[in-house]
């Protein structure tokens, strides 16, 4: 095993993915601390090669880069094969992912395979005595716990998008770049991509959002987030939504904010009708300033708000959206 | 179509956060009094999608599990939502194993239970949430897996399966035999029928030990864990909400606005 430090680095459109800097930055840290080198995999169709002087100016060491057709959008088995080669090469201590929708297809498997530790979602990283310690909320959040690597093989987190810094930006940094030594294995696959589909949410997204303004069961039905849009469009906000509202049918997933929906982080995010249980705390709870409407004064969102208003947001939306209105005009 | 659903039994996680409670000194989540156990979320959304695939397609359904001897009070409940035959995995040497000792104990399990051509499990447990299980189970039995489905569709052997991503969705198409993992997109569970209640109650519920299984008892259990618990404890919230009240909830609201203006917040 060597002292470097992996990290599987992701794309957005023919950009790298935000969790590829958070990556980074926590990769450089861990990487300093073993003495090692930062050493990033990302695979892609032709052209993904451009990417990797944006990882280096992130402070990664060397990029592995696989361009492949195969690797033209995500199939566990192609990805698996490949990132299963790095690690095999470069033999890292340390192997990490982002909690994205291709991190955690991939990490589980790789760790089985190569009976490492295997931490999921963690908001923290460290080393102790050389072993890999990580702080992972559970229960959605109801309770925290702090875990460390007992193997004497490789170990694997996966990291909570938005819980770490981004990496600070270096430029002229240098660094190497390898192509990705790896061969298909003979034989017929048995999957193949067929296409990704974007659901356009129109406006500002999520997780880019500055202002977010979220709708729960507290709304009452779908129809009723026509208040929420009218004031997200004044604040030029994203507008999102918890579980409930979600299983409820009244809006799509893409909107759910929580473990298992978007994690956000705006500079305010209003809360309409949430509870705040705390599964959805913990896609909401990186916001800034937290701004709840609630009937029940007793529901937890008013624990993490900054600002409350007890009482019918049917009275109170239509009334805050004007004074934003008025206010944002001046 | 011959379908095995994985599931977990866990504690209810949608008890009120005051009745959650933690045993810091033991590392350990104290079950609150009066609530009973439930499935875990998307291994319920997991049992009624493979109920649904075989409403549709024919075949069996046999639901799995590893625990204790209360775990029957799920499978019963699988049962009685229409899967066809149960399982209870409970030795003690299968205590405490993490998701890959599980993994492992299933995967022994499938073996002996013999063919089938889909596996289907929850993503993401609603307790410890490693999310590592099935994923786990596909690779120590050389099975594809696609995960975090959202939508799945039969073509003869092979499926095409809708992954529900950040921000769309992407198509994948794999042949079976394969393992599939599921969240709260796919379907909502349905409720047992009083008549699948008493037929569960009839049913026989095998369990099996270690002894029926062939399985390397080094490779599961707390010894095998490759990560250790260090600390257990519930997050603190300070909980300083200022609370805006005017004559009126409207008048109230434009306090609100004028306070955000100042704070600079907008």
């Amino acid at each position: 095993m060597s002292k470097d430090v992996l990290i599987l680095a992701e794309t957005t459109g023919d950009k790298l993915a935000l969790v590829s800097s958070e990556l980074s930055g926590i990769g450089r840290k861990l990487a300093d601390d073993l003495g090692g080198d930062l050493v990033a995999i990302i695979l892609g169709p032709e052209g993904t090669k451009e990417l990797s002087k944006g990882l280096i100016s992130l402070g990664v060491d060397k990029v592995v880069v696989g361009e492949l057709d195969i690797f033209d959008g995500y199939t566990n088995s192609f990805y698996l094969q490949g990132i299963d080669a790095a690690v095999n090469e470069f033999s890292p201590h340390t192997f990490l992912v982002a909690n994205t929708s291709i991190g955690r297809d991939i990490a589980p498997r790789i760790a089985f395979r190569h009976d490492a530790s295997y931490a999921h979602d963690c908001t923290e990283l460290s080393y102790e005595d050389g072993k890999l310690c990580a702080v992972r909320p559970i229960w959605g959040g109801s309770a925290i716990s702090h875990v460390k690597s007992k193997t004497e093989n490789l170990s694997i987190a996966s990291l909570r998008a938005k819980a770490l810094p981004m990496a600070d930006i270096i430029e002229g940094r240098e660094g190497d770049l390898v192509e990705l030594n790896f061969s298909m294995e003979s034989g017929e696959t048995q999957m193949s991509f067929l296409e990704a589909k974007k659901v356009q949410s129109e406006g500002v997204r999520l997780e880019d959002a500055e202002i977010v303004v979220s709708g729960g069961r507290g709304l009452g039905g779908a129809e009723n987030f026509s208040h929420l849009e009218e004031l997200g469009k004044v604040l030029k906000a994203a507008v999102g939504a918890s579980r409930a509202a979600v299983d409820a049918g009244w809006v799509p997933t893409q909107m759910q904010v929580g473990q298992t929906g978007k994690i956000v982080s705006p500079n305010l995010y209003i809360a309409v009708g949430i509870s705040g249980a705390m599964q959805h705390m913990v896609g909401a709870g990186p916001s800034k300033n937290i701004v709840a409407i609630n009937t029940d004064a007793d529901a937890p969102i008013f624990q993490r708000a900054r600002y409350g208003i007890v009482g019918d947001y049917k009275k109170i939306i239509p009334a805050l959206t004007e004074k934003f209105e008025e206010l944002l005009q001046n | 179509m011959n379908i095995i659903v994985c599931i977990k039994q866990v504690q209810d996680p949608d008890i009120p956060p005051r009745d959650f409670k933690v045993d810091e000194e033991k590392m350990q989540i104290l079950p609150p009094a009066n609530v009973s156990p439930v499935i875990s979320t998307f291994d319920e959304n997991a049992v009624e999608e493979a109920i649904a695939l075989k409403e549709e397609h024919g075949g069996k359904v046999t639901v799995i599990t590893v625990g204790s001897e209360d775990c029957k009070d799920s499978l019963k409940k699988c049962l009685a939502m229409g899967c066809d035959d149960a399982i209870l995995l409970n030795d003690s040497c299968f205590e405490n194993s993490d998701a890959f000792g599980i993994a492992r104990i299933l995967a022994a399990t499938i073996k002996k239970v013999g063919e089938f051509d889909i596996i289907l499990c929850g993503r993401l447990s609603s307790d410890w949430g490693f999310g590592t299980t099935g994923l786990a189970l596909a690779e120590a039995l050389g099975l594809p897996s696609v995960g975090q489905l959202q939508k799945i569709t039969v073509e003869g052997t092979e499926l095409v399966c809708e992954r529900a991503l950040e921000d769309g969705v992407e198509v994948v198409k794999v042949k079976t035999p394969c393992l599939l993992t599921v969240s709260n997109e796919i379907n909502t569970p349905r409720l047992p029928s009083v008549k699948g209640i008493l037929m569960a109650s009839r049913k026989q519920l095998p369990i099996w030990k270690i002894t029926d299984i062939d399985i390397d008892e080094s490779k599961i259990g707390n010894s095998a864990n490759t990560l250790e618990l260090t600390k257990l404890y519930k997050p603190v919230f300070t909980g300083n909400c200022e609370f805006i009240e005017d004559e009126s909830l409207e008048e109230a609201a434009k306090k609100l606005a004028m306070r955000l203006r100042e704070d600079k917040i907008i």
